[in-house]
């Protein structure tokens, strides 16, 4: 700490914890002690002082004791002469200003619910998001997790020129950073100045809009903090922890524009506990030496085109860029950003025409490797808001091609034409969705370029299992039919041939491990019958990830005996999972909720959980964000279940498991589901319906209650007692 | 008598002699002049434990040149003879430290059973920690029953018969193993004193290698035990020191005020006396006999416990105890044990001062003895603030204070050198790590131990160490050194500007400390080998101290316990230095085996250098081999990760 940014920082706090503690009391005065306070949908109630101090924040009254601790953790202003030591007491200032400007948010909430927006995207009057929900700290963390996003950039105040700003903002999302925005600098807001600019703000795109305060800064470090708890598996009030978590894993930085105040220098300080350094434009001091932060601490005076640079490799980020030779931008940060009315130049499917997408293996000689067509009309041949029809047919060539990777291959087609700006698509098969935006027409973006896209990005990523791709884009409505036609005679073959598969009569089973990044202990036993909890990954997809990336995080294995065939246990699994998870995992039944289920990170799509009373299981997906018979939403059965750890009673799934022949074999399967979601019922329904005539109990959806009928476990009980539930009449689950 | 002699670099220490001569007192530095050291005894040549010697089996310059060599009467060699006295001597420093100790387990369990007022337990957390470390059981126990079962357990390490002293368990698994290979793992703390005096004795061991073995395990259970016991129950009782403000140097005294002065090594009774000087009731007894007050200083390391632990001013050290009487200001002088000279009485009878001893261990005939009750233990203090009141009214010659007062900060125990690094949340030593490993820090020097009227006062200490921060080595400090370093102006932030070299004042100017790091008094010498413990194990310097790129130096040493450190930190695999005089060079072949020959054993070795920059020169020359043994000479790559990287992390 240089002392001048000490002296700066420890003022700062003080002032910052001066504020917080009038408003406790003024809050306290105006609603009373009693007066719950929280962020909104989440488990981990202030996060940051959860994460650090164990202690829940629920009512005003619980901020007094959190008001008392930041005072004794604030250190008396650095003398001008022969001072004290500061590095560590201007730390300890930095998170005594993180846990007053939590409670100076959280009281916001209480004062105007309409501070801020909810959801992931600004509304017309209010561009102002505050704090991540769970639902979406799960979705976005997922990403980072699996690495499309390495980390996140918390930006404060925004720079003289909006230009800037919207170009600053386009380098961090071409880095496949998130971009949290607060604070202003002389006025200057950077999620503002984007709006301005015509750049779409919101979680789909990253650029994330917190709050016009320097407070709004907790929303990214409790984004942090969260992270390490859910996906790291720590326990709040492990602060050490936490923090060396996200010094490792969370790859983010601060980052700011114009004048540097004393309360910014506090919030500097905060986030340096956290590993995250400060880059900053304005000629502050720097903090160069190494040893809190993985490299420098504060870097100053880097000049606008040089910052994001910088500021990755200060944080000692390695980001692969893909290149792919398209005139728009490109990456995962442009995944989720929409393309709606004036903006549409071109739509091709979502049921105005025909749109398919195949992906077929062919001899070598057949095709040439990067050759691109376009037959029928392109953009240059139609207006502005113009609709066609579509059919995107790969064709790929190579001597370690399997029939297998066709479908991995083909569902990537969503998320590589996603991640050009100005492309949004929806679906896949035979209900795919595409939009090109003006904007990426203006600058030359073409139906070609999809080709280009596909090529180049199945080159880079799966370059090791074929040779050759070549793509034709069709857009003539007889052609377009013509494949769609064999389309629908291919998907069927291979539904049929990979329902058909079983795991008796598989053998490797594979592993996945990506998620070890962010939960170091846990370990997917993929089995044709159990996909990934995520969803993602299915048994196919990781034995062609394992193809493509022999040494990579999905590893085959071998199933050995058979310990326990109705529990789902082999020798092979399980001295697999030991070694895998660190000897922290000695055995896993790969069907059983109630003996050694298997751990989860943090990614899954659903959480299964016991109701005793009703000799059954609920589950809960992630997007349901009501309370659930548990007595726990799925934030909070999120917290129990996550990090690695072995839960009986508790299970991370994903939602195709649900009509797994193995869904929870042990305890007597889909029979034992006695509640859901509705919006989940009706998700599944047609493939559960097909499970449920199997077991011979055709009309079992309906007698699994849902919010609609039960929110309590008495009242899950009187509702499947009424239905007859088969449940009730098994054995006991104790 | 040199009159245009400089004895010392500091003005204060300067003026105070010339004082002296014109109060025609004599001091240490007129003595040291009048006598020289025995050059026989000096290098360890003299054997007189038995009555048909003394012999001397000293060579002259042409019998060694020859190769002849010369035994006692009983045929005991040099080498046998030069290590008999030089394990004496770290005998009697182990049991200086030890005895110390002893008295503060002691106190400290009288203190847990809440048998004497006044003492207590002031960290609780440092308690809980040393009380796991000796296997004392925590769960669901109540601190005071924590407290007595530790201090019982400590009480037993010094007169363990058989076993392993539990204290050495701290250590770094990897020089644990050395102690193990070398058979040198202490029993007990006093036994191990004990079979030094027997096999010293006329007729019994007869080896250098074997002597040296029992001098090492005594050496060890004082550093990781005798000392480290007292170090941490002191901290225990009257809080782990942590960054203080204050003020050294003579001028610390006041004219208008009761000036007393505590010396020696014990803080039970200066920790009393701190409560009592600023106690109402003697402030205003100081007013009747008009006086502002009780100014308390403290001298030598007695000073240093209650200037780390309370911010009390540093009036010098132990080549100024005289002078500071010289000054005529101070009331009494309140002494305890170690390093105390005879002669402050003498001194004292030309002035107004009392001398008090307080211990009946430390007894100097014509002072005056209050000792001291632990039982009792303010009331002891106070009646001996009183004593020095009533002694206000007697000041008699001319009070001279020097004006010298140099503000430092001290207060650097291992515990807070880890606060400081990271704050209560990420509290570490890897910053001090990482910033050795990328070279801002080039390593570390311990610079310890006392002042010697041979050499010019605090001179080579000075030198030396402005030598090794200039050169980006980070110094850290205790006793007489520490002293010396503050009289100068090294322990404030400011020095890192001034004096050190630009990485390691980067570094301090990022965590906002001194280049020099005061950890405490001689005994806490033991926080050095705990620190040292601490980098090792934060990782990426290696395994062992001995890997470290860091170096120890006693510039100026004198006492027999500064014989004791340095063998143990020899032992712990540190290369260290000793200044002005060596005790064994009368004989080649045990002073070639403690300055080469041990090193293959324990990692450290002995040297001997008189020249401050040459020392300097072969500390650095010392860390730079570490540095390039760890591979970290050169600039290292910037590592930049990316998925697959974070997922290997475990």
């Amino acid at each position: 700490m240089s002392k001048i940014i000490a002296s700066a920082a420890i003022r700062g706090a003080h002032k910052i914890i001066g504020n917080a503690d009038k408003k406790v009391k003024e809050a306290i005065d105006k609603f009373g002690p009693n007066q719950e306070v929280a962020f909104p949908n989440t488990a981990y109630y202030l996060p940051i002082i959860y994460g650090m101090t164990g202690r829940k924040v629920e009512k005003l009254s619980d901020m007094e004791g959190i008001i008392k601790l930041c005072k004794t953790l604030l250190p008396p202003l650095v003398k001008e002469k022969h001072h004290f030591p500061y590095l560590g007491p201007v730390l300890d200032a930095g998170m005594a200003t993180f846990f007053a400007e939590e409670m100076y948010e959280a009281i916001k909430y209480i004062e105007n619910p309409k501070t801020y927006v909810l959801g992931e995207d600004p509304s017309d009057d209010n561009i102002w998001l505050g704090a991540a929900d769970d639902v979406i700290m799960r979705k976005r963390g997922v990403e980072f997790v699996d690495g499309t996003a390495p980390g996140f950039a918390a930006i404060l105040g925004g720079p003289e020129d909006p230009a800037v700003a919207a170009r600053i903002a386009l380098e961090l999302q071409e880095k496949n950073l998130y971009v949290f925005m607060g604070a202003d600098s002389n006025g200057k807001k950077m999620s503002e100045q984007l709006k301005q600019q015509g750049v779409q703000i919101g979680w789909p795109t990253r650029l994330v809009s917190f709050g016009p305060e320097v407070s709004s800064a907790v929303f990214a470090i409790g984004f942090a903090t969260r992270a390490a708890m859910s996906f790291g598996g720590i326990d709040p009030g492990d602060y050490r922890k936490i923090l060396i978590y996200n010094k490792d894993r969370v790859f983010a930085f601060a980052m700011t524009f114009g004048y540097v105040n004393d309360e910014w220098y506090a919030n500097g300080a905060g986030c340096i506990n956290w590993g995250f350094p400060v880059i900053t434009d304005s000629p502050t001091p720097e903090i160069l030496p190494t040893g809190v932060c993985t490299y420098e601490h504060v870097v100053s005076n880097v000049p606008h085109d040089q910052i994001v640079q910088r500021a990755v490799e200060v944080r000692g980020l390695k980001v692969t860029v893909a290149k792919v030779p398209v005139p728009v931008s490109y990456g995962p940060a442009f995944e989720g950003e929409r393309v709606r009315g004036d903006d549409i130049y071109l739509e091709a499917g979502g049921g105005r025409t025909h749109a398919v997408e195949l992906v077929t293996s062919s001899e070598m000689d057949e095709i040439t490797d990067g050759k691109v067509e376009v037959i029928g009309p392109d953009v240059k041949d139609v207006k502005p808001g113009a609709k066609l029809p579509l059919a995107i047919y790969v064709q790929v060539a190579g001597r370690k091609m399997q029939p297998d990777f066709e479908p991995i291959l083909e569902r990537q087609i969503h998320h590589l034409i996603n991640y050009a700006q100005g492309a949004m698509h929806i679906g896949q098969r035979d209900i795919a969705w595409l939009r090109l935006s003006k904007q990426a027409v203006d600058k030359g973006f073409t139906m070609r370029h999809i080709g280009d896209i596909l090529h180049a990005k199945y080159h880079q990523d799966f370059g090791s299992i074929f040779d050759k791709v070549q793509v034709t884009i069709y857009t003539e409505e007889k052609k377009v039919d013509e494949i769609l036609k064999k389309a629908r005679a291919i998907y069927k073959v291979r539904d049929e041939r990979v329902a058909g598969m079983t795991d008796e009569d598989t053998d490797p089973f594979y592993s996945c491990t990506l998620c070890q990044s962010f939960a170091p202990n846990h370990v997917c036993v993929v089995t044709p019958e159990r996909t990934g909890l995520c969803g993602a990954y299915n048994w196919l997809d990781c034995k062609a990830s394992f193809e493509i990336n022999p040494t990579g995080p999905n590893q085959p294995i071998p199933k050995g005996d058979t310990k326990d065939a109705l529990f789902g246990t082999w020798s092979g699994t399980d001295d697999f999972v030991m070694k895998a998870s660190r000897g922290n995992v000695p055995t896993v039944d790969a069907y059983s909720i109630m003996r050694n289920p298997m751990t989860s990170c943090g990614c899954f799509e659903a959480i299964a959980a016991v109701l005793p009373t009703c000799n059954g299981i609920m589950t809960v997906d992630r997007d349901t964000a009501a309370m659930t018979p548990s007595g726990m939403k799925f934030t909070t059965l999120a917290g129990t279940v996550g990090g690695g750890n072995v839960t009986p009673g508790f299970l991370g799934h994903s939602k195709i498991y649900i009509t797994s022949k193995k869904f929870m074999k042990a305890e007597g399967g889909l029979k034992r589901l006695v509640w859901m979601p509705k919006s989940l019922k009706e998700e599944i329904k047609e493939r559960f319906e097909v499970r449920a005539k199997e077991i011979g109990i055709p009309d079992l959806l309906d007698r699994i209650a849902d919010e609609t009928v039960a929110t309590t476990e008495e009242e899950v009980y009187a509702y499947i007692s009424e239905k007859k539930h088969p449940a009730l009449e098994m054995e006991s689950l104790f | 008598m040199a009159e245009d002699k400089v004895y010392s670099v500091d003005k204060a220490t300067v003026q105070m002699i010339e004082k002296s001569r014109r109060d025609g007192v004599l001091t240490i530095f007129d003595r040291a002049e009048d006598m020289k050291p025995c050059p026989i005894g000096s290098v360890g040549s003299c054997c007189k434990h038995c009555s048909m010697g003394p012999c001397r089996v000293n060579l002259s310059k042409k019998d060694e040149e020859a190769g002849r060599t010369k035994t006692g009467l009983c045929g005991a060699t040099a080498s046998t003879i030069a290590a008999r006295n030089f394990i004496r001597m770290i005998a009697a420093g182990s049991a200086s430290h030890s005895d110390h100790s002893r008295d503060v387990v002691e106190v400290f369990i009288s203190a847990a059973k809440g048998e004497i007022p006044g003492y207590q337990i002031a960290d609780e957390n440092k308690l809980i920690a040393m009380a796991m470390d000796y296997g004392v059981e925590t769960e669901g126990k109540e601190i005071k029953e924590i407290a007595i079962a530790l201090g019982e357990k400590c009480q037993l390490e010094f007169g363990k018969q058989t076993g392993q002293l539990i204290g050495l368990n701290k250590a770094p698994e990897k020089r644990k193993e050395i102690w193990r290979k070398e058979g040198v793992w202490p029993r007990g703390i006093d036994r191990e004193v004990v079979e030094i005096m027997h096999r010293t004795h006329i007729g019994v061991d007869q080896d250098f290698r074997s002597l040296i073995q029992q001098g090492t395990r005594s050496a060890l259970a004082d550093g990781w035990c005798g000392s480290m016991i007292s170090t941490d129950l002191q901290d225990i009782m009257f809080g782990t020191p942590t960054p203080v403000y204050s003020e050294i140097n003579l001028g610390v005294l006041r004219k208008d005020m009761v000036n007393v002065i505590v010396n020696g090594h014990e803080p039970l009774l200066s920790e009393m006396l701190v409560v009592a000087s600023q106690d109402p009731e003697m402030t205003a007894y100081a007013k009747t006999k008009g006086a502002e007050g009780v100014n308390l200083t403290g001298m030598c390391c007695t000073g240093n416990e209650i200037l780390l632990r309370h911010g009390i001013p540093l009036a010098g050290n132990f080549l100024q105890q005289e002078l500071s009487i010289i000054t005529g200001a101070v009331e009494a002088m309140v002494v305890d044990v170690q390093c105390i000279m005879q002669s402050l009485q003498d001194v004292s009878l030309c002035y107004h001062t009392k001398l008090i001893t307080t211990s009946p261990k430390g007894n100097i005939p014509g002072a005056t003895k209050m000792y001291f009750n632990e039982h009792d233990a303010l009331n002891s203090a106070k009646q001996i603030i009183r004593v020095a009141i009533d002694n206000f009214q007697n000041r008699k010659s001319e009070v001279m204070i020097p004006n010298d007062r140099v503000p430092m900060i001290a207060g650097f125990s291992q515990e807070t050198i880890d606060y400081l690094l990271g704050g209560m949340f990420r509290a570490s030593y890897k910053p001090l790590n990482e910033n050795i490993i990328n070279g801002r820090i080039r390593g570390i020097a311990g610079v310890v131990g006392c002042n010697n009227a041979r050499t010019m006062h605090d001179n080579n200490h000075l030198i030396l160490i402005k030598e090794l921060i200039k050169n980006d080595v980070i110094v850290l400090t205790t006793g007489c050194s520490a002293a010396a370093c503050g009289k100068a102006g090294l322990l404030t932030p400011e020095a890192a500007r001034e004096f050190a070299g630009a990485g390691l004042a980067e570094v301090c100017e990022t965590v906002g400390i001194p280049p020099v790091l005061h950890m405490g008094a001689c005994v806490d010498n033991s926080r050095i080998l705990i620190a040292a413990t601490a980098v090792v194990k934060e990782g990426g310097l290696g395994n062992d101290i001995s890997e470290l790129p860091a170096a120890g130096c006693a510039p100026e040493w004198m006492s027999e316990k500064a014989i004791a450190i340095g063998q143990y930190f020899v032992a712990s695999g540190v290369y260290t230095i000793f200044g002005t005089a060596f005790p064994t060079l009368g004989s080649k072949e045990f002073t070639d085996y403690l300055f080469h020959g041990i090193e293959a054993q324990y990692g450290g070795k002995w040297d001997f250098v008189e020249d401050p920059l040459e020392m300097a020169r072969k500390m650095i020359e010392h860390i730079d081999k570490a540095r390039k043994a760890l591979g970290i000479d050169k600039a290292r790559d910037r590592v930049l990760f990316d998925m697959e990287k974070r997922r290997e992390l475990a």
